[in-house]
């Protein structure tokens, strides 16, 4: 179901995130989104993620789609330029995918093909705005579509603990303006800036999914801090990861953590979206402890 | 060899605030500068109510040294101008901006790329010859060359310490873009409402 829908009908919206593996053989992620999708509205499948060569998500979409578990089409620009993009899209009306999540992507240099070249031929507001235009029966450069228009319910991604945070609200706003309709967040870790963020967001009237990234270890979060934009974990919670190793080491650390920070979120926004990051097995836990279930 | 074409009416007038001061650069040998247009879109930004105070003719602009020079010479019409208008390459108009932090410097002029060598002056500023110079709206800073991935609707969620994500030595050309926009106590309205789609046919 459209996310949007999920809202009006004021659902707490929950979903998680599969990353296509390197390779054309998906037995074990759909084992583990069969196992995640009791517990969640929706699964976001990533672009070749943090621009590492990997299985296409359209077609993991489609798989999905397929076993009944509903899928998030994510799409970037970095790997095609608007010809490319529109017709994935399209094809992604044929497979019935009906929420989609529209970003800029990570630049080439930062994954595994660091000598191809970046393609950026739209960006994140501009490819909302084609999307909306494809839904009004037009193609990016006017000329009709056949038939029924598709319609998606359409995502797009915001930084809440970015400092500076102009730069990201301005950017949320034109995202907005270019008919994005569900915000879910980078990974927050802090409840008092989430909350100062909600405030100022309040009037856009879009609703929001807090991100929350599971916690594996404390260099993880240090390296977090260290490299990762719009992130900060604060240092209670790197002692907490310090504390047990062996408990850290099993998950049971960052699952205690996550489960926390939902607890804590949801009275500021509309939905969480888990990212496990190769900890799938863990997502119905967090959820467990955390006592929310998606209602579907 | 790049060309620059002189920017339409339309697309110069809404920039212009209070007393105007044009810059003219008329070039090296590498730049083709329409002359006869620049003086029709004179004439036609006069008739429509645009208080010149000067105009200035230089060349070279794009040398940040040579540059420098001139406006120990210009500085009382410099001074006081609200609003700058550079008529010359991308690169030209940065130069002029960078060394302007608190006023207003627009772009009058497209730069458009032509095959072959294209200027001599190394500079630490750089146009991407668009075509469509945007800079007027971002507050004297090219988004297509100063962003890693040439965004042109604002920021993408990389930048890290005013870093961008691709190396820890690169400055975010966004956050330089909404530093100068703050510090010009600029409105950020315009660049809000308009969404960018590049013109690769240029």
């Amino acid at each position: 179901m459209r996310f949007t829908e999920l809202t009006k009908m004021g659902r707490f919206v929950i979903t998680s995130e599969l990353g296509p593996p390197k390779g054309f053989h998906i037995e074990k992620a759909l084992h583990e989104s069969e196992i995640v999708w009791p517990y969640v509205h929706a699964i976001n499948v990533t672009d070749n993620q943090s621009s590492v060569m990997r299985l296409g998500g359209l077609a993991v979409c489609k798989m999905l789609k397929d076993k009944g578990i509903e899928p998030v089409f994510q799409v970037t620009c970095r790997d095609r330029n608007r010809l490319a993009l529109q017709s994935d899209i399209l094809s992604a009306a044929l497979f019935g995918i009906e929420n989609m999540l529209l970003l800029t992507g990570d630049h080439t240099t930062l994954g595994d093909h660091k000598d191809a070249k970046p393609v950026f031929d739209l960006d994140s507001v501009s490819l909302a705005h084609m999307v909306k235009k494809m839904e009004e029966g037009k193609d990016l450069a006017g000329n009709l579509l056949d038939g029924e228009p598709p319609k998606f319910c359409k995502g797009a991604v915001v930084s809440p603990c970015s400092e500076p945070l102009e730069p990201q609200l301005f950017k949320m706003e034109k995202k907005i303006k270019a008919g994005i309709e569900f915000f879910q967040t980078q990974a927050v870790y802090e409840a008092d800036k989430f909350e100062k963020f909600m405030k100022r967001v309040k009037e856009f009237g879009v609703p929001v999914y807090v991100g929350i990234v599971v916690l594996k270890s404390a260099g993880m979060a240090k390296f977090m801090n260290e490299n990762v934009a719009g992130i900060h974990v604060p240092e209670n919670l790197i002692e907490e990861l310090k504390k047990d190793k062996e408990k850290t080491k099993s998950g049971q650390t960052g699952v205690e953590i996550a489960a926390r920070l939902i607890k804590e979120l949801k009275p500021l926004c509309q939905g969480a979206h888990i990212m496990p990051l190769g900890w799938d097995d863990k997502v119905p836990k967090i959820l467990e402890l955390s006592g929310i279930k998606a209602e579907k | 060899m790049l060309i620059t074409e002189v920017k339409k009416k339309e697309n110069i007038l809404p920039f212009i605030k209070g007393k105007a001061l044009f810059i003219v650069c008329l070039g090296c040998k590498e730049v083709y500068f329409p002359e006869k247009e620049y003086l029709m879109l004179k004439a036609e930004l006069k008739t429509a109510g645009v208080d010149i105070n000067n105009e200035i003719k230089l060349d070279y602009l794009c040398n940040e040294d040579y540059t420098k020079d001139r406006f120990a010479i210009h500085k009382n019409e410099i001074n006081c101008a609200e609003t700058v208008i550079v008529f010359s390459c991308g690169v030209g108009v940065q130069v002029f901006s960078g060394l302007l932090p608190d006023k207003k410097v627009i772009p009058g002029c497209d730069s458009l790329y032509v095959p072959g060598f294209s200027g001599f002056t190394p500079s630490s500023y750089d146009c991407g010859q668009c075509g469509e110079c945007v800079i007027g709206i971002t507050a004297g800073i090219c988004p297509v060359k100063s962003c890693s991935k040439g965004l042109l609707n604002g920021q993408c969620g990389g930048a890290k310490k005013g870093k961008c994500e691709v190396s820890k030595n690169k400055d975010c050309g966004w956050e330089k873009i909404f530093n100068r926009m703050a510090a010009l106590k600029e409105n950020d309205g315009k660049l809000k409402s308009t969404i960018k789609i590049r013109n690769y046919n240029k």
